[in-house]
């Protein structure tokens, strides 16, 4: 038991706080938003030189074999400065298809091409009804001579815009809802048939919707069993989970030393608003919430890799209702100890707010997660020790 | 960083599991699950059990386990979760710390080894009824006569000072200077003539604390503790530590079982109560804070190993106030389940009887106590508010 960073966990967490706290300001971040794609290709290629892009990958692909600790400590930072790039599309999500699904030719090709960033690639695991259930795919796949065809719309593709091939669920067996008989394809982006509507989404960052027209894929660019891809899924969206969880904890933490910065600066009745019990403690309720969650982030830091599958959704869920709880609790609180300074775009604090409130609706919200766990139990046994 | 515990600490628990079904009386174990009180002897046998397996936090050069941070909370957990213990005993976990941090050699000869074999059953004078949230401006007097002091006042919310044999009380010894900075940290024997105890009944119906009053109470003053006027100091870490076991988090694991255990035997609307859904997502609401808290007690205990001696993590208050909450919450939960049978009233005679047939179906009896005794969680060793204000001065800076 013990909750220390190693000696290169530390270098990993200071090195990447150090560029980011150089080049992450607000304003940086307007620039970036405001280009074309949508973020900083410069800070893209800082993240390649950093081995922030190779991170989760083993060394035999050219990585560092990093774990969801390490993921953990990248992405609290990636909250922190509320970065734009498609670093959890492309490394994360699709990165984790590749890691957990693919086979050695194809990780051969496209890891180091990942990890050099001279490849991004995104993620589309949903469609317009399936709401939070990765199994839900309409989307079609039909064997076509030595090759597949793929047709049908998958939504809210993060970062699907700005990359170059697209990983795609889609169904070559059973019934819409099914959890057998969903394969996962790589597709190029640049594929004849497909076609992407980009968008902005309220928190800044990029997405969109992909439509497939009776896309070509190759075989050699299935990636794993195309009747049996679920199990891949579902861990990578639990690994994504335990991301998402310590990039809201890097918010929240920026969120409470923002709104506490203010309680200490700003001044009415001819006093620091920061000496009104009132205000004290919601900050301290902020506080309690926090520390709750990074707690839970450690925990599915620790848990995303079990083997026990139960074991692990249990605690994956557990996480993410955490995290989505709190991120109402302080999103709220320091909009209103701002007070209307709070509400406006020019100011960090608003910026934070809608980032951690986007964060819950990806891979399941609370209540959501709430439900899955209720269907597995909970988390207490009912024998006594 | 690893979260698991290692091989030897999970044969730690196991063995300490096997220890507590060999050692704790069953009758003791039936009462604390069910709520009932315990006598002072069963009290007394209880604490004797578990300082035997060994004594947690304390140094091992004065009878300490001298067990790891991770077992230490493997301990607090199991015996909580057992229940082995439902309020620890505050000889060992209040004033035995006080002794050896600020205490002489002869108080630490003495009082010790009686701390470890619960020779003494120990109560706390702090709060009196102009000084609660605020401790500080406490009126209790005692002022030096020779080799003695003369103790005129009154404490309240004494905890078993029923059964107590000794008490450790805040007194002013220096009325004149800030309040802080007139305060001493005295023994006082409960024999003392002048010592007299009158009972407070609390809203569950039972009798756990007490108004103690002093009438020239003549204390030795050798009994004083380190420094005269420096027992704020001395209460500060005392306090510290008292919340550092406000976690329960075993205590609260325990409970949430027994509420599966009891919602899968209740039914409503036709159906088992564990089935419906609204029921689940509150306990699920609950499992999940749970659970966030027993890792945050594991970082505060991680870290205490590194923390100066007699400096407290301000995150426990965190650990008070989170773990108060959910014990707040569990207790309304054990209400939901039982339903309208949470009427019924029992005497504590009624209680302590047993042999009478259940009144309905056949619930355990304290449930509604239990639930009426839980809001003093945010109220008892520093209020939520109190707990908000440390959070805010010393780890927000406002």
């Amino acid at each position: 038991m013990n909750f220390d960073l190693s000696e290169e966990q530390r270098l990993l967490k200071d090195s990447v706080e150090r560029l980011l706290l150089e080049s992450y300001r607000l304003d940086d971040r307007r620039k970036y938003q405001a280009g074309e794609p949508g973020f900083s290709d410069a800070m893209w290629s800082r993240y390649a030189e950093l081995g922030l892009l190779a991170l989760p990958f083993s060394e035999e692909q050219g990585g560092f074999s990093g774990g969801a600790v390490e993921t953990m400590i990248v992405m609290e930072a990636f909250g922190k400065a509320l970065i734009l790039e498609p670093y959890f599309a492309t490394v994360v999500l699709a990165g984790g298809v590749l890691r957990l699904g693919a086979n050695e030719a194809q990780k051969a090709e496209l890891i180091p091409a990942i990890a050099e960033g001279r490849t991004k690639l995104a993620f589309a695991y949903a469609e317009p009804q399936s709401r939070y259930d990765l199994f839900h795919v309409e989307a079609q796949a039909k064997k076509d001579g030595d090759g597949w065809l793929l047709s049908g719309t998958k939504g809210l593709v993060l970062h699907g815009e700005a990359a170059d091939k697209i990983v795609v669920s889609a169904r070559t067996a059973g019934d819409t809802r099914d959890k057998k008989g969903i394969g996962l394809f790589l597709v190029d982006a640049h594929a004849p048939g497909l076609r992407r509507r980009g968008y902005p989404t309220q928190d800044g960052l990029r997405a969109a919707e992909i439509t497939l027209e009776k896309v070509r894929v190759d075989e050699v660019d299935v990636i794993g069993d195309p009747a049996g891809a679920f199990p891949v899924i579902s861990q990578v969206a639990d690994e994504a989970v335990a991301a998402l969880c310590a990039e809201a904890v890097g918010a929240f933490g920026e969120m409470l030393t923002i709104t506490v910065d203010y309680l200490k600066t700003r001044e009415q009745f001819g006093k620091k608003i920061g000496s009104f019990q009132v205000l004290q403690h919601r900050a301290a309720d902020m506080l309690v919430e926090l520390e709750q969650s990074r707690s839970m982030a450690m925990y599915a830091a620790m848990m995303a890799s079990e083997g026990n599958v139960t074991e692990r959704e249990r605690a994956i869920s557990a996480a993410k209702v955490q995290i989505g709880r709190s991120a109402k609790v302080i999103g709220h609180e320091s909009i209103q100890l701002h007070g209307g300074i709070g509400m406006t775009m020019e100011y960090s604090i608003g910026h934070y707010f809608k980032h951690v409130i986007m964060l819950d609706t990806l891979f399941g919200d609370a209540d959501y997660h709430l439900s899955r766990l209720a269907k597995l139990g909970g988390l207490t046994s009912e024998q006594a020790n | 960083m690893d979260l698991t515990f290692t091989e030897e600490e999970r044969a730690f628990r196991d063995e300490l599991r096997q220890f507590l079904r060999d050692n704790v009386p069953p009758e003791t174990r039936r009462k604390l699950v069910e709520g009932r009180p315990l006598s002072k002897d069963e009290m007394v046998a209880g604490a004797r059990v578990l300082n035997k397996k060994g004594i947690p936090y304390w140094p091992k050069e004065y009878g300490g386990a001298g067990w790891s941070p991770a077992q230490q909370y493997i301990f607090e957990e199991e015996v909580q979760a057992f229940p082995a213990q439902t309020m620890y005993d505050f000889g060992v976990s209040l004033i035995g710390p006080v002794i050896y941090t600020f205490g002489n050699d002869a108080q630490k000869k003495y009082y010790l080894p009686r701390i470890i074999n619960v020779d003494d059953w120990w109560c706390q004078g702090f709060s009196e009824p102009g000084a609660g949230s605020d401790l500080a401006s406490l009126r209790t007097r005692a002022v030096r006569d020779g080799d003695h002091y003369v103790v005129n006042g009154q404490k309240t919310w004494t905890t078993l000072a029923q059964h107590a044999d000794w008490i450790f009380c805040l007194v002013r010894t220096n009325p004149d200077v800030k309040k802080q900075l007139g305060i001493s940290f005295l023994l006082i024997d409960m024999k003392s003539p002048g010592v007299s105890v009158r009972p407070i009944q609390l809203i569950d119906g039972g009798y756990e604390v007490n108004e103690v009053f002093f009438d020239n109470v003549r204390v030795p003053a050798e009994n004083l503790v380190g420094e005269e006027n420096r027992g704020w100091e001395y209460a500060k870490m005392l306090l510290g530590n008292e919340r550092f076991g406000g976690a329960w988090v075993g205590a609260s694991k325990e409970r949430i079982r027994r509420i599966k255990h009891l919602a899968a035997r209740s039914r409503a609307g036709g159906e088992r109560l564990i089935d419906q859904a609204a029921f689940q997502q509150k306990v699920i609401e609950i499992e999940v804070q749970l659970k966030a808290l027993e890792m945050t007690q594991l970082r505060v205990v991680a870290n205490a190993s590194k923390q100066q001696k007699g400096v407290q993590d301000p995150a426990s208050s965190i650990l008070k106030l989170k773990g108060g909450e959910i014990q707040q919450a569990t207790a309304g939960l054990l209400m939901d389940v039982i339903g309208p049978y949470a009427l019924p009233y029992l005497s504590e005679q009624e209680l302590e009887d047993g042999n009478q047939p259940p009144i309905g179906p056949d619930w355990p009896p304290m449930i509604a106590p239990t639930y009426f005794y839980s809001r003093a969680a945010s109220i008892y060793s520093g209020s939520r508010e109190i707990q908000k204000n440390i959070i805010t001065k010393a780890i927000l800076g406002l």
